[in-house]
């Protein structure tokens, strides 16, 4: 096996077994959208495992950017375009998430592992979207 | 305590998995959903080595009668396939497709300071809160009787 496909490779079965863990330990699903997602209407006694989740996320931000900087887009200043166009999109995923009940890891990740037919159909669709999207904003616009 | 150190421990490993595997790469994620230009398949693997480490696992941590530091397993009582599931994931698929962050790379990259994170992250909890209010309010409609009646 050759190196570019190591790190894919590793990294995926990285989150694999964090969301084993996660369930392992508390019996959750580790979707990203849901996890964060219900923060934002907590509820008593739902919350502390989500906070701790969500600062193990921003610390392996942290230890990423310190040995794997690679692993980051390098920094550029943002103009007004690229600022409207990341907030734009960032309420697409935001709002596409809660409303369709997952993202690439609840639905792509855990829901697939799971063999649910919901998450397989929501992962075709927005991959093809995606995709689609993609092809417009590179090759068409 | 200890289940405050899973907890933390998964956030951790799935931030490295997503780093390692190039999905805190907004480039390599427009580059894999590019697949008329130069289509770069390779973040496939990251999904791929996901399913394939957690799908044998959860079979084998399911044999338990409950978690470590919880009552029961989730259960998944949704089975149908409704027009919201549908309609959202394709909204996000374009969001995804426009700025190539999804929920779990953006929040990894907020500690980066990558500048992009820190526009996308607070427009996607505003996204968030939105669906949810208005999931809230049609679920508010739905179990009012005066409203199912006029409905």
């Amino acid at each position: 096996m050759s190196s570019p496909f190591v790190l894919p490779l590793l990294g995926g079965a990285l989150i694999g077994l964090s969301a084993s863990l996660l369930l392992l330990a508390h019996g959750r699903v580790a979707g990203i959208s849901g996890v964060v997602g219900a923060l934002l209407g907590p509820v008593r006694g739902d919350v502390a495992w989500r906070i701790l989740f969500l600062g193990g996320l921003l610390t392996g931000g942290l230890l990423l950017a310190w040995l794997h900087p690679g692993g980051f887009p390098a920094p550029v200043a943002l103009d007004v375009g690229r600022a409207s166009l990341l907030g734009g999109a960032g309420l697409l995923v935001g709002f596409g998430s809660q409303l369709g009940s997952g993202c690439t890891s609840g639905h792509g990740v855990c829901g697939i592992s799971r063999g649910s037919v919901r998450s397989i159909v929501a992962t075709l669709t927005f991959m093809a979207t995606g995709v689609l999207t993609v092809f417009l904003v590179r090759h068409v616009l | 305590m200890r289940s405050s150190l899973c907890a933390l421990l998964s956030g951790l490993l799935f931030a490295i998995g997503l780093g390692l595997g190039g999905m805190t790469d907004p480039a390599k994620v427009l580059a894999f959903l590019d697949v008329a230009g130069d289509w770069d398949f390779r973040l496939a693997l990251v999904m791929g080595g996901a399913i394939a480490v957690h799908a044998p696992l959860r079979r084998l941590i399911l044999r338990r009668e409950q978690p470590l530091f919880a009552a029961t397993f989730p259960s998944f009582p949704r089975q149908r396939v409704e027009a919201g599931l549908v309609g959202g994931a394709a909204l996000f698929g374009v969001g995804w497709g426009l700025a190539g962050y999804c929920p779990g790379p953006a929040l990894t990259s907020l500690t980066s300071g990558a500048a992009a994170a820190w526009v996308f992250v607070p427009a996607m909890l505003a996204g968030m809160a939105v669906a949810r209010r208005v999931s809230a309010s049609r679920r508010v409609k739905a179990e009012d009787p005066s409203e199912a009646v006029r409905a």
